[in-house]
């Protein structure tokens, strides 16, 4: 598929922010310092009154999206996730999640994917780290399309959402005539028996080319992209439990507090099977082409077919 | 101002230092000294100053306050009570199980703006709330209350920076200017002296004044309403535990509860405090 295009999440972040600008008018935009690098600068270009630079003060800016949704705008708040969920938690925590606001986070640069700039700047807690906030939601899309919807789906809920975005450009598979996004419900992407392999943002890609492969090698797997990490589809995980007798995740992530987390504890109070994790191991990232980090960090999906052919062993 | 205006918030004032202490003593915990010191300045704010409606504690056009030294809600639930927001009956089930009245400020109580009560948060919050006013032409003013030892977390002055840059001067941020934080003095803990000059260098009209002084606060607050293209930070120097003799510049009622004989002697001074008006 080597005429795929290739989208990075963060470009339909900042555009469908603009392109919703005009129908819902209380939506403002707030960053910090990395409107070129978040794409909310594509928004500001076109709505420079409704743009806020906090500049390089995360905590400020969480407080400050608090304040402007407690008096009804919707503010989108953008920076990387290192940033946003990390250095801002206790903010997005207490001034946010407490008072249960309508604000919106949009994190850019998650996970190893970040490349170059190495491990400071590579978050692969973020998700961990917000499903811990009582009341928050998390959405992490898998491509453009699923990405633009997502965003209009986070403006029409009334509540906090982190939203995850990434630098690298990575297929764009969903038909955008056809996708309609479902916020909290999983999409079955391909049918299978032998295995599930449940995926979240750019690895859902890679788990459907990992099922071709097991395909080809006779094993059945069904693929199932969780985009709404929190409130998680229990039901489908759990259909999918039972359907399958075990379970892989994949996520740019650590494989502490994620997807993979968030599935295993699901499965172990309805249905309990195995759970093979694929995501970061408990280690730092490093610096290198983006690409090859995924592959170093085992994100591709040539181990996921690898990891797959082993976890059905342990059914 | 007005004598009998000021007769009449003296004795507002006074009737929420009861309630500070009624609340703190029924739910045995609490942060009395930080209260206590707060009480002048709330009672001129939501009696004298500030667009509320305790009927309509919703109502959009309303002015806002953000308690960012949230630990002092007592004093803030006591006027609120006495505005009718709420019974004041209801101060003694501060900080039980099931009241309304948490341990610090939750949003969901009517005419409280803003849940609060980690330092450092809460003028972030009403920097948003005021930016959000000039986005939208509105004419409401954005009031928050920050603690002297609030404001050596960075984030207050992340904030400070955004009010000025952004020229919010619907905003009016009052520094409780008491000189006590739980370790101690502020001069010994970890000093964001000056404070002053602090909050002029970040690009603010800065005022101080004595918190005790109706007419000085009065005057604070009249001259804040001229200011125009930049925040206005009003530095009231208090006495920590104001009202209780026992209480006054004494660090250790920073976070602790009177007992029954305590409290007795702390109401009966405050009674005697509200005689001596009435007469």
């Amino acid at each position: 598929m080597a005429d795929i295009i290739k989208k990075a999440t963060r470009e339909s972040y900042g555009e469908s922010l603009r392109d919703l600008a005009e129908k819902y008018e209380n939506l403002v935009v707030l960053d910090a310092d990395l409107a070129a690098a978040t794409k909310t600068g594509i928004f500001k270009k076109a709505y420079p009154d409704r743009f806020f630079d906090c500049g390089i003060a995360e905590a400020n800016m969480m407080g400050v999206a608090a304040g402007l949704a407690a008096t009804g705008k919707i503010p989108f708040a953008s920076t990387f996730a290192m940033f946003a969920a990390g250095r801002a938690y206790e903010i997005v925590r207490n001034s946010i999640g407490y008072p249960h606001l309508n604000v919106k986070i949009g994190a850019t640069h998650a996970g190893i994917s970040v490349g170059e700039d190495g491990a400071t700047h590579q978050c692969n807690e973020d998700i961990a780290l917000m499903r811990t906030i009582p009341g928050m939601t998390i959405i992490n899309p898998a491509d453009d399309v699923e990405a633009r919807q997502a965003v209009e789906s986070a403006i029409n809920y009334v509540g906090p959402v982190y939203m995850r975005f990434g630098r690298l450009a990575i297929p764009v598979f969903n038909d955008k005539n056809n996708y309609k996004f479902e916020l909290g419900k999983g999409v079955v992407l391909r049918e299978g028996t032998d295995v599930t392999i449940i995926a979240t943002g750019l690895m859902v890609y890679e788990a459907l080319e990992a099922s071709k492969t097991l395909a080809d090698e006779g094993i059945s797997a069904r693929v199932v992209n969780i985009h709404t990490i929190k409130p998680l589809d229990t039901e489908l995980v759990c259909k999918c439990a039972c359907d399958t007798g075990v379970i892989v995740t994949v996520e740019e992530h650590s494989i502490i507090g994620g997807l993979g987390s968030a599935v295993a504890e699901a499965v172990t109070g309805c249905c309990p099977v195995p759970v093979v994790r694929i995501g970061v191991n408990d280690e730092y990232g490093c610096s290198g082409p983006a690409v090859d980090l995924l592959k170093r960090f085992g994100l591709c999906a040539e181990n996921i077919v690898a990891k797959t052919r082993n976890a059905i062993k342990l059914k | 101002m007005d004598e009998k205006i000021k007769k009449n918030l003296m004795k507002i004032a006074c009737k929420a230092r009861m309630g500070v202490i009624e609340g703190t003593y029924n739910a045995k915990s609490g942060h009395p000294g930080g209260s206590l010191s707060i009480c002048d300045l709330l009672a001129y704010l939501y009696f004298e100053k500030m667009n509320v409606d305790p009927k309509n504690p919703e109502m959009k056009d309303r002015d806002r306050l953000v308690l960012s030294k949230g630990h002092t809600a007592p004093a803030l639930y006591s006027i609120l009570a006495l505005k009718g927001f709420f019974p004041e009956e209801e101060l003694k089930t501060l900080r039980h199980i099931g009241s309304k009245l948490q341990g610090h400020p939750c949003i969901n109580i009517d005419g409280i703006d803003m849940s609060s009560g980690s330092l450092g948060q809460g003028i972030s919050v009403a920097c948003g709330m005021a930016l959000s006013a000039k986005i939208s032409s509105e004419n409401y003013k954005v009031y928050t209350i920050l603690g002297d030892g609030e404001i050596e977390e960075g984030q207050v002055w992340e904030a400070s920076m955004f009010a000025s840059h952004y020229k919010l001067d619907n905003l009016v941020a009052v520094v409780d200017y008491n000189g006590l934080q739980i370790d101690g003095k502020l001069s010994e803990v970890c000093s964001p002296e000056p404070i002053d000059k602090k909050f002029e260098a970040f690009g603010w009209h800065v005022i101080s004044i004595d918190g005790h002084d109706f007419d000085q606060i009065e005057k604070a607050f009249s001259e804040a309403d001229t200011i125009t293209g930049k925040p206005v930070a009003i530095i009231q120097k208090t006495v920590k535990g104001k009202g209780v003799s026992f209480m006054e510049n004494q660090v250790s009622w920073h976070g602790s509860a009177p007992n029954k004989e305590q409290y007795e002697k702390a109401m009966a001074e405050l009674n005697q405090q509200l005689k001596d008006l009435e007469d």
